[in-house]
């Protein structure tokens, strides 16, 4: 076979493959439309469930005006912001608590209860110390933190010790292990930790919008669609949530396997 | 200058000697082979010429600044291709173009030039292990520490491989760790023999 021949059939293989998995998405997606439409159809009130057809109408109408923009926009933001700190917060901590023992002592309790405490006990709380504004940002931040931090921990002690070994002998140096021996090592546990820990910030931080209502954002519309017995709104809603943070996951992923392959990221 | 190692006592920390005033001088050139059985201690000697670990009492003199080894295990990061683990260590010495040049023509020697942009996971265990000769190689260093380099290797490549190392090798001192004579005699090394723990020098040849 010559060369020409194997990058030809690399090609249809890639372009097969790839028609193969949207065609099986596309299957799926059918599958629970139908479902959707059938319970629909069953208990025969939009009121309680509307048909995904009254929903994509719903959606439509909202996608068309600028409120859904700017109260999306904001959310995003805000959810960003939280997700982001968290993960340096997380990082950094993760790195103080493997270095110093005291430093490990003392806030891994601190871990256990962020874990373990419910997300409401910590909205109603926060509503007292923070501004409303700032309130989800505070939230998602909150729940991602010790996800990261315990990850990136764990990443942080599996590093091979071996491999640091080979870095010492053959006169590495503390920057050079440090880009390709200990972040490739953390790496797969860090991405782990934001692809799970994205997911949490929007639904922790739309959570926290609902209860405390800024005035542009994706919790007080689906508040208001709620109240107003919306319903289709409220699918509507929960459907931008869903599409951005699977959009925003995507994106993470696709960045860090444009720029991480050196750094450990799997293809 | 010659190693020498002074009346070197080391024990890990369940308390086994496995070094107890343990003196030997090694040569500036030439293969030195570490003959002895399993477990007598001969790696361990050959972490503490590396640096990884410290003489609990007595010296080490005349450790040369850069080091390379092959370990028992292959030590590859899996991250990296062939290609860039064989340039790791060069790139504090070179230009990165000049380490990856140096790198894949040290590759081509150990008969790998087409598995450059390979990771070590898609490289069957003995192409692995010539990676890790490849890079022991490339690296610019004064002493070549190889802890039983050729295990996992048919005879044709161990014996070409080991006829490459000796040659090149000639004017700096090579440290080979095996429990294979042959591979001893076809590097032309000196035979120490040693026995333990406590490692200690049988007769020498």
């Amino acid at each position: 076979m010559t060369r020409s021949t194997i990058t030809r059939a690399n090609k249809d293989g890639k372009g097969g493959g790839l028609f193969r998995r949207l065609a099986a998405g596309a299957g799926v997606l059918a599958f629970w439309l139908a479902v959707w439409q059938v319970i629909s159809m069953l208990v025969g009130q939009e009121l309680l469930v509307p048909a995904p057809l009254v929903v994509v109408r719903a959606f439509g109408r909202l996608v068309g005006t600028v409120e859904f923009w700017a109260a999306a926009g904001h959310s995003l933001l805000r959810v960003a912001e939280g997700f982001l700190c968290a993960v340096a917060a997380g990082s950094v901590l993760a790195l103080l608590t493997t270095r110093f023992r005291l430093v490990n002592a003392l806030a891994s309790p601190l871990l256990h209860i962020v874990r373990a405490a419910p997300v409401a006990s910590f909205i109603i709380l926060a509503l007292v110390w923070i501004k409303t504004n700032a309130l989800p940002s505070f939230i998602a931040f909150l729940m991602v933190v010790p996800m990261v931090w315990a990850n990136v921990e764990k990443g942080i002690r599996a590093t091979d010790p071996l491999l640091l070994e080979m870095a010492r002998v053959y006169r590495l140096g503390w920057w050079k292990t440090l880009l390709r021996v200990r972040i490739p090592s953390v790496m797969p546990y860090f991405m782990a930790a934001c692809t799970t820990g994205l997911g949490f910030a929007w639904k922790s931080g739309i959570a926290a919008e609902v209860i405390c209502r800024p005035v542009l954002s994706i919790g007080k519309k689906l508040q208001d669609a709620k109240v107003t017995l919306e319903t289709p709104d409220v699918f509507a809603w929960t459907i931008t949530v869903v599409v951005l943070s699977l959009v925003l996951e995507k994106v993470l992923v696709a960045l860090a396997r444009r720029f991480g392959r050196r750094y450990g990221v799997a293809d | 200058m010659a190693i020498m190692m002074e009346r070197v006592r080391f024990a890990y920390t369940d308390g086994v000697s496995v070094l107890e005033d343990f003196s030997l001088s090694l040569p500036e050139s030439g293969v030195v082979c570490l003959f002895g059985p399993s477990g007598c201690g001969k790696s361990t000697l050959l972490r503490l010429l590396a640096g990884l670990e410290q003489p609990q009492s007595g010296r080490i003199r005349g450790l040369p600044p850069r080091t390379a080894a092959v370990f028992q295990e292959n030590r590859l990061l899996p991250w990296l291709t062939a290609l860039e683990n064989v340039a790791l260590p060069l790139e504090r010495e070179y230009p990165r173009p000049q380490a990856l040049s140096l790198a894949q023509e040290e590759l081509a020697n150990v008969g790998l030039a087409d598995a450059a942009d390979q990771r070590p996971g898609a490289l069957s265990g003995g192409m692995q292990r010539r990676v890790a000769i490849a890079r022991a190689l490339a690296y610019p260093a004064d002493l070549l520490l190889l802890d039983e380099p050729f295990s996992g290797l048919d005879e044709a490549l161990w014996s070409g491989l080991a006829r490459r190392i000796a040659v090149r090798n000639e004017n700096r001192l090579t440290v080979l760790v095996t429990h294979i004579r042959e591979e001893a005699e076809t590097m032309n090394a000196r035979i120490l023999r040693l026995e333990g723990p406590p490692l200690r020098r049988r007769e020498e040849r």
